[in-house]
């Protein structure tokens, strides 16, 4: 059931980077543009996101548990950190230079496109560097609920 | 490049925001797309499946859009290899430090108020801008 519902989620979720026009890098970088001609469509499709998802999420705070889950996985960290701010400046280089970031990317795999398939084999690269390090050097990156190692997403 | 659309946009940004939403509604996860990623590559098998699920979604999601009429735009990525090679890994080991990416954090964060999210997003949104403000009008080169 969890399975087929995550199935859907990701269908909902990739037909909506679709339909925004999201999953095509340059229209992204054309919103990343802003000395350019710059394309405000990435910030409209932030509003809706939110628009949807903080009504869902304040629904989902008063649910005792999941519909079809033991309970909710909230992310619980709040503290500022260094590994927060580096992590996001390198994440947005990669970003701003090809226009993708992980949902495209996977979503881009079905145009067979040689070029996404080695940026997301790449991406798999730089994931399994940072979990192979954690491994070895725990400390060096302080993530809490340890096999979660995905601290907010 | 399609033209600015704000309706489509809105459309296709509340699809994304349903979608995050019934994740956690229904399955208790954060739609958080480098995390799903980073979790379907380590974690036991139990925990897996529906991160792959999630994934095999997304991936399928264009061929539906497809088979209604409107096919996958092909995606115009960087002529270097280099480039390409670069920006991935980056994208993927940013994502995983940093704890999240433009879903985890822009999106799923965002709606949850979470001061580190809101850090993160503004934080990426500069960094992005920047290189491309130096790749398109040689800024600072």
């Amino acid at each position: 059931m969890q399975a087929l519902a995550s199935f859907l989620c990701g269908l909902i979720f990739g037909s909506g980077l679709m339909i925004s026009g999201m999953t095509q890098p340059t229209k992204v970088l054309g919103f990343l543009d802003i000395f350019g001609r710059w394309d405000p469509t990435l910030a409209f499709v932030m509003a809706g996101a939110l628009a949807i998802s903080s009504v869902g999420y304040a629904l989902a705070r008063r649910q005792k548990r999941p519909v079809i889950a033991p309970q909710h996985f909230w992310p619980k960290r709040t503290d500022l950190n260094r590994p927060l701010v580096i992590g996001s400046v390198l994440f947005g280089i990669g970003w701003g230079l090809a226009g993708l970031c992980p949902g495209p990317a996977l979503e881009n795999l079905a145009s067979l496109s040689p070029r996404v398939f080695v940026f997301v084999m790449a991406m798999i690269a730089g994931s399994t560097v940072l979990d192979l390090w954690q491994r070895h050097a725990p400390s060096a990156i302080p993530i809490e609920n340890a096999p979660l190692a995905n601290s907010d997403g | 490049m399609g033209a600015f659309d704000p309706i489509s946009a809105l459309i296709g940004g509340g699809l994304i925001g349903l979608a995050s939403a019934l994740l956690m509604l229904l399955n208790g996860r954060i739609a958080g797309i480098s995390g799903i990623l980073g979790g379907a590559l380590t974690m036991s098998a139990g925990d897996k499946i529906w991160r792959l699920s999630f994934i095999a979604g997304l991936i399928t999601a264009p061929i539906i859009i497809g088979s209604l009429g409107h096919p996958l735009p092909e995606p115009q990525m960087p002529t270097s290899w280099l480039l390409v090679v670069s920006a991935g890994v980056l994208v993927g080991f940013g994502a995983r430090y940093g704890g999240g990416c433009t879903s985890g954090h822009g999106v799923c964060g965002i709606a949850r108020l979470s001061a580190r999210s809101i850090v993160a997003t503004g934080v990426f949104m500069v960094s992005a801008i920047a290189v491309v403000a130096i790749i398109r009008h040689g800024f600072g080169g």
